[in-house]
């Protein structure tokens, strides 16, 4: 399958990346690992006119904490399944890494072009939505930060603007006392979800001091279960307030029937999820 | 649209051409440069009979255009031998029997190959891990993984200046 011609701009700068994308906008794509753009270009739901591969430029392949963890444009899934400071601090991201696609896509592909692309199977805008991370986005003269939850606005729609690179996510700080799991369905290694689940935990003491929680696959977006984390913010995990946040779980997730299972039961397999790694997280806690 | 110039390092050897940036790698590999053994599977990221190795990391060449290659070093099956002589990997498909029909087979040995590049001595779980996004319909993995590890144990007598 061959995508349309394009124009193929390998700038070795962000200067001169965003001039580029000034001047073709909406004409353009920005190209990081390809994983999902690549696809939909053979297949010829993405026809751009310009591609802007930003592979040459510096600097966007590392991650670094300082108050928060910054992970540029270029980092790959394949790097943050291989990084202790990862695996360390940052567990619903270190779990969610070894279950997104196979091991050859996680060679190329970015986390931030992930979040990009804005797939509802996508695994990482769960992951950054339950850390109430931030996409860090620049034009030539500006830079804003936009809440995950914002950023992923619909299928495969994102609040990025057509002049704008999105350069880093930035997770915050997880605090010293955390517990973070990713949980995913799925039919075969390489398949999309058929459901999955983010969680990420901050205690104070026996409390849960902030709780984050992404489902994938179960809605036109990645789902953001607001009503569930303020249930658990500031409570004791036990067994009714697991059961009634898996519930709130299960109601946030608005999925359709499909080749990979019913609505209800996936409606049915967040609710086990969730109710999982709350429990898994009070295990931790008694141990 | 505008064609570009260039050069990689393939098997060792500077390759310079003109390409359609629309052009896949799998078939600049194939077409321009004549390396067949990198094969087109399913055309859509999923068997990773387009495998090839980037910097010495397994990519699938068909989801990669040929001008991202530009500058870079690729290894496709026909660099696995040197002068002549089979890389262990390649023997040990032949020992334990790791292929049938060989459409899988090249990427399936350039896995085997990176593999033990980091992991000189893999379990069993390490390698299914590791070929886990290549297809293969015929030999069930099971040869496959025995090649792999086949491979690692006559890589490490060789180092060590014993016979397998």
């Amino acid at each position: 399958m061959f995508p349309r011609s394009f124009d193929y701009l390998a700038p070795g700068s962000m200067d001169d990346a965003l001039s580029m994308l000034a001047e073709h906008g909406e004409d353009a794509k920005v190209l990081a690992g390809g994983q999902s753009l690549i696809p939909l270009m053979k297949l010829r739901f993405a026809a751009p006119d310009y591609i802007i591969d930003i592979n040459r430029i510096p600097d966007l392949g590392s991650m670094h904490e300082n108050g928060s963890l910054s992970v540029g444009a270029l980092v790959r899934t394949h790097d943050i399944e291989r990084s202790e400071l990862i695996k360390g601090r940052y567990p619903a991201t270190a779990a969610a890494a070894p279950l997104i696609s196979d091991p050859l896509v996680r060679n190329l592909g970015t986390v931030v072009g992930s979040l990009c692309h804005a797939d509802p199977q996508g695994d990482w805008a769960s992951v950054m939505l339950a850390m109430n991370a931030e996409i860090v986005c620049r034009t030539g003269e500006s830079q804003r930060r936009i809440p995950v939850a914002e950023f992923v606005q619909g299928p495969f729609t994102t609040s990025l603007e057509p002049n704008e690179i999105a350069t880093e996510v930035n997770i915050p700080d997880p605090g010293a006392d955390t517990y973070g799991t990713y949980m995913k369905l799925e039919r075969k290694v390489g398949d999309f979800a058929s459901v999955g689940v983010a969680i990420h935990l901050s205690f104070d003491g026996p409390r849960v001091e902030r709780a984050g929680i992404g489902l994938t696959a179960v809605g036109p977006a990645n789902i953001k279960a607001t009503e569930a984390e303020q249930l658990l913010t500031g409570a004791e995990l036990d067994g009714g307030t697991i059961a009634r946040a898996a519930d709130l779980c299960a109601k946030a997730a608005d999925p359709h029937s499909d080749l990979r299972g019913s609505a209800d039961y996936k409606r049915a397999m967040v609710r086990v999820f969730v109710s999982r790694a709350l429990s898994a997280a009070t295990a931790g806690k008694a141990a | 649209m505008e064609n570009k110039t260039i050069s990689v390092t393939v098997n060792g050897g500077s390759k310079t051409s003109e390409v359609e940036p629309r052009r896949l790698l799998v078939h600049w590999i194939r077409e321009a440069l004549g390396l067949t053994g990198t094969h087109v599977g399913c055309d859509t990221s999923s068997c990773g009979a387009c495998t090839v190795l980037l910097d010495g990391t397994p990519v699938k060449s068909c989801t990669m255009f040929a001008v991202q290659a530009d500058g870079r070093e690729v290894t496709t099956v026909e660099g696995l031998q040197q002068g002549g002589k089979l890389h262990p990997v390649q023997e040990g498909f032949k020992e334990e029997h790791g292929l049938q029909c060989g459409f899988c087979t090249p990427g399936m040995m350039l896995l085997g190959a990176a593999l033990l590049e980091e992991n000189p001595d893999p379990s069993e779980e390490d390698v299914r891990w590791a070929i886990s996004g290549n297809l293969c319909r015929r030999t069930g993995y099971q040869n496959i993984v025995k090649s792999v590890q086949w491979a690692a144990r006559k890589a490490a007598s060789e180092q060590s200046g014993v016979n397998a």
